[in-house]
Formats: structure tokens, sequence, C-alpha cells
């Protein structure tokens, strides 16, 4: 790792060197610091942007970024095939017209709430440790948010009429209807990508000023410079800025709550049983979150290893995240139950037989693939030794995600296979078109986000430097004149 | 050469309570064109330098009441008014379903404000700063404190100041000088963009050019969809087949399912090419009263229930003056009530002048039972009072 200033910093010495901290410590008298070893501007400074400035990654960055690449294109291949001969290359059909794009749709744009909730809600309810991870989560919303996007406008089939989605003025003098929820998800989803960008980017301002005053090529220069927009750090610009950033904090809270409670609409609003419920806005918020959470933890415990980031996202920023999944794992185990029960409650006979056959139909095996790992993998989070140990959390937080892919599966496939005419009753069966679009949509997630490590500070560096304790007035010798 | 002019002084202190403490100063002894510059917010510096809370809250209120404002009237005049469409019965318009709609709306409004005015506010982009020349100022982002005093400031003096400042405690000082660097955009990048711009403005001008001009060729179909298709269609010329006709005739001999006629008169109401009279079936109570349930379905929209010529649509297009609308027949004109039963049955089966052809809608039998309801029609506007039941004849004296 190549470091260009004079401090012989290293992370790990100063880890060793200092007194030993439980970070885990459950002992309410005493608050762990949020970060181990010794730091301070100067550490923190080097150690994020060490990262973007190494000249070479990491052997593992290269083939990562390889496969990843090779999944981008298969998914561009995918959608150019799908493109040319329509969307009769897909597994769906009648009556499962939803099929897997809107699966996908719903598992990637789910995925992102967790980086909004870092940002904004744990920013509001003042939760220092958030700082650590904030960037990382705030990067992996975007992604996900431009993986989920390329769904919607796919599926409508002839894509050169996704301008229809919203309402501009055409030559067949027509508007949209807006009384349709599918419509109310074209808003949500634009409003969402669009707003989690700004807050992503404006976060990142004073971070690459950093970059932009410690870079050596021309290129870097000009590139930091330019996207930094002349940040000077002055008081008056921090005090503007903190004022938007609690302002798009605010502003983002009610937004992730509304933006999965519309994409829940697209289904409750309709007839088919098995989506007209009422439960759908907060169990698809809270479903929304603990994917969210389980794959930023994916993320997290190879990057924190990979690029020495340890000392800042400690075990203790990965165990608060694995209570959280277990949180609203439970969130999502009791709607799943509060389901069945007003299935029966409701006195429904067609809903009763769409839940009966979800739980005992053909596609049983589904159900049960998504009510294990969504219910059952996240009890183990009620022990520390699992909450502690990256392969056990690892592990868990993998099937979190495949449960909640299969949970979507589970609402959008099996409620459609068996709708109101029985003639149609079909088994729904995807085509490798299919299975390559979805798997290669991970190929242009983690290709944006390899970039996103190797050349942006995937901690917010300013923010951290925020925590330490040296950050604060009346830490220094000017003690007694500050507190007056 | 001359030596730069000085934009200003910059002071570096090592942690947040002498910038803090020096700030006060700063601002006390009456400086206004200073600053404090920290790798991170410091909290306790706005009211040590006497900043004032920002517009910026009231921006975005005005920008998500806009916002608010825009989607509810969007909503109301797309749906309801310009392009207004009925689903399922539901209101053109109604509030529950335009908040999700709003609520979006005014999120993005504000979202979108509350970046472009902090930057507007902080006057961000600014790209070409003095403070970014001086080397010290580096590490301003990363590690080191600082404050800043323009010599633009009233109470600025080269030496005072700088004295001023070593007295607030400041490890280090630096000279800021003004960027004499030309302020605007180099050659190049100008240069690039005016290609840029020059080669940006080709496609639209083409697009013009197609949309405007005249051709006599076709023009280019960019997205055919499904407008051009390459099947056989009713009465079109085929060269795959040997008489040319894209249509197939029966093979000889044969007689298509629906098509093979028992009787002649009960199917064309001809007898030998003369218009037959009477019917080919019993007319009894049950035919009547199918006959004129048919007629009042399709002969009354026009002609009207009673025959008169008056029905809905007739005295809809005579209100509206529509010029090539012929008036259909009065059916109780003396012409009609001679006219054999088979040219009736014709006239509904192939229409006449204007009259559609009904052989699509209504039945062979139905319609010899239109045409035995039309007689009982035209009868009951000639009938003598004898020729009602003996019961019914005491109600019309």
């Amino acid at each position: 790792m190549v470091i260009t200033t004079t401090t012989d910093h290293d992370p790990v010495k100063t880890a060793a060197a200092a007194p030993e901290i439980d970070v885990l410590s459950d002992d309410p008298t005493q608050r762990p610091p949020l970060m181990t070893g010794q730091n301070d501007f100067t550490s923190i400074t080097d150690d994020v942007c060490g990262i973007a400035e190494r000249p070479k990654p990491p052997r593992a960055w290269y083939a990562a970024f390889g496969v990843s690449l090779v999944g981008t294109a298969v998914m561009f291949g995918m959608l150019g095939y799908l493109v040319l001969n329509g969307v009769g290359v897909w597994g769906n059909n009648q009556p499962v017209a939803w099929g897997w794009p809107i699966v996908n749709f719903v598992f990637w744009v789910g995925i992102g709430h967790a980086g909004t909730l870092i940002s904004a809600i744990l920013f509001l309810f003042r939760q220092g440790w958030r700082t650590s991870i904030n960037r990382f989560a705030e990067a992996m919303t975007i992604f996900a948010v431009c993986c989920a996007a390329v769904f919607p406008g796919v599926h409508i089939g002839r894509v050169w009429m996704a301008y229809y989605l919203f309402p501009i003025p055409n030559q067949m003098e027509m508007w949209p209807n807006f009384r349709s929820p599918l419509l109310w998800d074209v808003f949500a989803v634009s409003t969402y990508a669009l707003t989690s960008l700004l807050f992503w980017y404006m976060g990142m301002i004073p971070d690459l000023a950093t970059l932009r005053d410690r870079a050596k090529g021309k290129i870097r220069q000009a590139a930091y410079g330019l996207f930094s927009l002349g940040w000077t750090g002055s008081a008056r610009q921090w005090h503007r800025y903190e004022k938007a950033y609690l302002l798009l904090a605010g502003l983002a809270t009610p937004l992730v709550l509304s933006v999965h409670s519309v994409v829940s609409f697209d289904f409750a609003v309709s007839q088919v049983p098995g989506w007209h419920t009422t439960i759908f806005p907060p169990y698809f918020v809270a479903g929304a979150i603990f994917s969210g959470f389980a794959m930023v933890v994916t993320l997290m415990i190879p990057a924190r290893q990979f690029f020495g980031l340890k000392h800042l996202v400690t075990m203790k920023h990965l165990e608060i995240m694995c209570k959280i999944i277990l949180a609203t794992g439970m969130m999502v185990g009791y709607a799943y139950a509060i389901e069945f029960f007003i299935a029966w409650y409701g006195g429904n006979p067609y809903e009763r037989f769409a839940f009966i056959n979800r739980a005992m139909g053909p596609y049983a095996w589904a159900y049960w693939t998504m009510a294990f790992c969504n219910v059952v993998a996240p009890q183990a989070f009620w022990f520390k030794k699992v909450r502690t140990n990256l392969w056990a959390m690892m592990g868990v937080c993998i099937l979190v995600n495949v449960g909640m892919w299969f949970e979507r599966f589970v609402i959008t496939v099996i409620s459609l296979s068996r709708d109101f005419l029985p003639s149609s009753w079909d088994y729904f069966k995807p085509t490798a078109v299919d299975v390559l679009t979805f798997a290669g949509s991970f190929g242009l997630f983690f290709t944006l986000f390899l970039l996103f490590c190797r050349y942006l500070p995937m901690v917010a560096m300013a923010e951290v430097k925020t925590v330490l304790p040296q950050a604060h007035a009346g830490h220094g010798a000017h003690a007694e004149e500050v507190a007056q | 050469m001359s030596a730069p002019e000085l934009h200003g002084y910059v002071a570096y202190y090592d942690d947040v309570d002498s910038l803090i403490g020096a700030a006060r100063r700063v601002k006390e002894s009456g400086f206004r064109r200073f600053d404090a510059h920290s790798p991170f917010p410091v909290h306790g510096i706005d009211p040590a330098m006497g900043i004032r809370p920002t517009i910026l809250p009231w921006l975005v209120l005005g920008a998500g009441l806009t916002g608010c404002a825009v989607a509810l009237g969007m909503q109301y005049w797309m749906n309801g008014v310009d392009y207004a469409f009925l689903i399922s019965g539901k209101p053109l318009f109604g509030l529950p379903a335009a908040i999700p709609v709003t609520f979006e709306v005014i999120i993005l409004l504000s979202a979108i404000t509350t970046f472009v005015g902090m930057l507007a506010l902080n006057k961000l982009p600014l790209l070409s700063n003095p403070l970014h020349r001086t080397p010290g100022f580096e590490r301003v982002t990363a590690d080191r404190f600082a404050i800043s005093i323009e010599a633009a400031d009233e109470r600025f003096d080269e030496q005072a100041t700088r004295e001023f400042l070593r007295e607030t405690g400041a490890t280090v000082i630096e000279r800021c000088e003004a960027d004499d660097s030309p302020a605007g955009l180099p050659k190049i990048v100008k240069q690039l963009t005016m290609v840029a711009a020059a080669i940006a403005l080709i496609p639209p001008a083409l697009i013009a050019m197609e949309r405007y001009g005249t051709r006599t060729t076709p023009r280019i179909h960019l997205i055919p969809d499904m407008d051009h298709q390459p099947k056989a269609k009713t009465q079109s010329a085929s060269s795959i087949f040997e008489d040319g006709r894209s249509m197939r005739a029966p093979v000889e001999g044969t007689v298509a399912v629906g098509e093979w006629i028992e009787d002649e008169y009960r199917a064309t109401g001809k007898v030998a090419d003369q218009w037959g009279s009477g019917f080919p079936f019993t007319i009894d109570e049950v035919v009547m009263q199918r006959g004129r349930e048919r007629y009042d379905i399709y002969c009354g929209v026009c002609h009207g229930l009673d025959g008169l010529g008056r029905g809905p649509v007739s005295v809809r297009a005579e209100s509206l003056q529509e010029a090539a609308w012929i008036p259909p027949t009065n059916l109780h004109d003396e012409r009609l009530l001679t006219v054999p039963e088979g040219q009736l049955f014709d006239v509904i089966t192939n229409g006449i002048r204007n009259m559609p052809a009904y052989s699509g809608q209504i039945t062979v039998d139905d319609r010899w039972a239109v045409v035995a309801y039309l007689r009982a029609l035209q009868r009951s506007r000639a009938a003598d009072r004898e020729d009602l039941p003996a019961e019914r004849q005491e109600d019309f004296k």
C-alpha cells in the first residue's frame, strides 16, 4: 500500500499497541469506542484515501472485476436478444404475465432500502456507528436501484415505448393513468433513484475534495477536482452543507418507507388472491430492510478484509447489523404468519385456497425455501457467537438474500399461476434467458461496486472524523475557553 | 514580472479548540471577509464566527409546497380535464389516488432544491479559487484547520493582520496570492465544446429534415412495430397461387359449413329470382315476440320503436345537422305496405342505401320474425276498432 504522507501510521501495528478494548462489550456503563486502534484525522484520511490511491488494487479485485464484467456483458447481451425477439424469450405466460422480471425488480429495489435506512434514518436517530458504513451502504443503494431499473423498463415488451411510463406530451395526446399503482411506482422509484444519488453524491463532496488535494496525476486532479466542485471545507459551507444533509435525511426517511409501500401497491391494489392484502406495505418495507442489511453484510465482510478497514468497520458494526437482521427477520416471519391467519380468519375461500396452495401446492418447495431462509436462518443471530463469527454471519446473510428473492417469487408467481380461471392455470418455468439476465444483473451490480471501491472514498471520512473524541470542542487545551 | 497580488492570509491551527478560539477573535476584531476551514463540520464554530442560520430550509419548504401544487394540478388536469377517461366508474380525479404521486413529487422537488440550493448558497461549483493554490491548504481537507482572511476586507493590513493571526495561536501563516491565471476556460475546452455542440446539432437537423421536407420515396419507418405484416389479406393478389388470388375457392363439389341452402325462399326471400310473399314458416306468438325484441334492439334505434323513422340516432343526427345524414325511412309509408315480405327480408339481410346489412347480427329466422313484427306494426296503424279482440274493443271507444 502506497501512502503519500510522512506519517508512519500502520493501523494493524497501532491496534496491537493500543490497550485491548472489547468493542463487543454489552456493559451499558462503559461505552466502547466506535473504532479500534488509535485513530486520528491523519490516519483516517490515509487509510481511506490510500485505498483509492494505490497504483494497483489487490489481485482479487481484478479477478472479481473480470467476472463481473462478463456478467454485465451477459446481461446486456440477453437484453439485446430480448429486444430483438420480444418477451416470448422469457418463461412468462398467461396467467403468469409477471414472471422473473418483476421478481428481480422488487428484489433489487428492496436491497437498496438498507442504504437509505443507514444513511437517513440512523442519521436522524443520531447513531454514530453509521458513519463507518453509510457511504458503502449508500453506494449499494444506488447500484441496486440501477439493477432494479433495468427490469420494469424491459418488461413492458416494446422498450422503445418506455416513455409512455412518464407524463410526456406525445403525438397521441394521451396522458398516463394516475389512478394506477403502476404509475405511482414509476414516480416512487424515479424519485428514490434521484434522491439517493443526490444524497450519496452530496455526502461525498468533502471526501472527493480530500482526494483532490492529495491527488498526484493530472487526470486524477482534474477528475476529483471537477467532482468536488471547489469545496474548501469552509465553516460557512459546512453550515449549509450540514443543514442540507439533515434536510435530505428528513426527506429520504419518509421516501424510503413510501417506495416499498408503493411497490407493494402494485400487488395489493389488484384483486388477485394472495396479493389483495392490507399488510403488504409494512411487510414489504420490513422485508426490504431485512434483505438490504443482509446484502450490506455480505459485501462488507470481504471489503473490510481486503481493503484493510477492519479498524473502522469493527466487529461491533457487524454485530449491530446482525441484530437488525434478526429484528427485521422476525417482522417478516410475523407477516408470513399473519397472512395465513387472515386467510383463515377472513373466511374468503379464494384467499384461503391461495395460501394453502402456497404452502402445499406445486410451488411448496419455493415457499419452504423462503420460510427457512428468512425465518429460521436468522434465528442463529440470537447467539453472540454467531453474530461475531464472520463465516457464520456470511452464511446466514447469503441465505437471507436467497430467501428474499424467493419471497418475491412466491408472491408474484404462485399467486398468478392459480388465478380466477382454473382452465388457464399453468406451472411457470423460467427460460435460460430469464436465468442469465438475472445472473447478469449481479454482474452489473458488482462491476459498479468494484469501480466504487477502486476510485471513490469507501468510508465517509469527514463523518467518521466527527465521531472521534478530538473532533469536539473542549477535548484539547482550550477547554475552559470554549466552555464559557 | 511584478509580485503577484495578495489575496489574503491563511493561518493554520492544530486542533478544533484553537480554531474556534481564533475564529471568535477574528470576528470580534471586526473582520468580515474571513472564513474557517476544517476537514469536517466543527460544532460550536457557527456562533463563534457569527454565522446566521441559512435560509435553505425555507427554500426547501417552498419547493415542497410547489411540488404539492404542481403534482395535484398535473393529475387533475391530465386525467380530469385534458384527457378524461373513465375507469371502472371511478371518479376522474380522486384525492386518495393522487396522494402517492403528489408525495413523490414533493420529495423530488424538495431534494433537488436542497442539493442545488446548498451549492448555490455556497457559490459552488467554484473551480478556480486562490486558496487551492496555497500549498499548505491541501491538508485542510485531511487533518488541518485554517482561518483565511481576505485582503479585500476593510480592516486588512498586510503587517498588522499577520501579527494578529500569530497572536491567535496560528502555527503557520501563509500568504495566499491572487490567482493571475486566466479565469476563463482553457481554449481547447472551448473549441471541443463548440465542435461537440455542432455535432450534436446534426441528429435534430436530420430529424427536422425528414419530418418537414418532402420526398418521393417512402419515409424511414424507424420502429415498424407490426405495421407491415407479410400476410395475405382478403381480395389481395398473390404470387404464390397460379390464379394470382390470395383467397382460395372451395374445393370443387363441396359446400362450406353453414352455407348449404335447403329452402331458397327462407334463405334469400326470392323464389326463382322474384320476390316472394308470405313467410317460410308458421308465425305464432313466440315468433312475434322474438321479432319485436330484435326489432327494438336493431331497428328501433333509427326507425323508432313505432317505425315512423324518428329513432334516437335519427333525432340526434338531425339536431347535429349532419349534412351526410339520410333520414331513415318511415316504415308506414304507402309503398312499404305493399312490398312483398321477401323484399323486406332482403333489405334487412343486405341493407339498402345508407342502411347497413344486418345478416351478421340477426340470424335468418330472426330476420323473418322481424319482418312479421313489422307487418304487425304496419297493421297497427291502419287498424279499425273491429280488428281488436272483443274484450279490448271497450278500451277504444
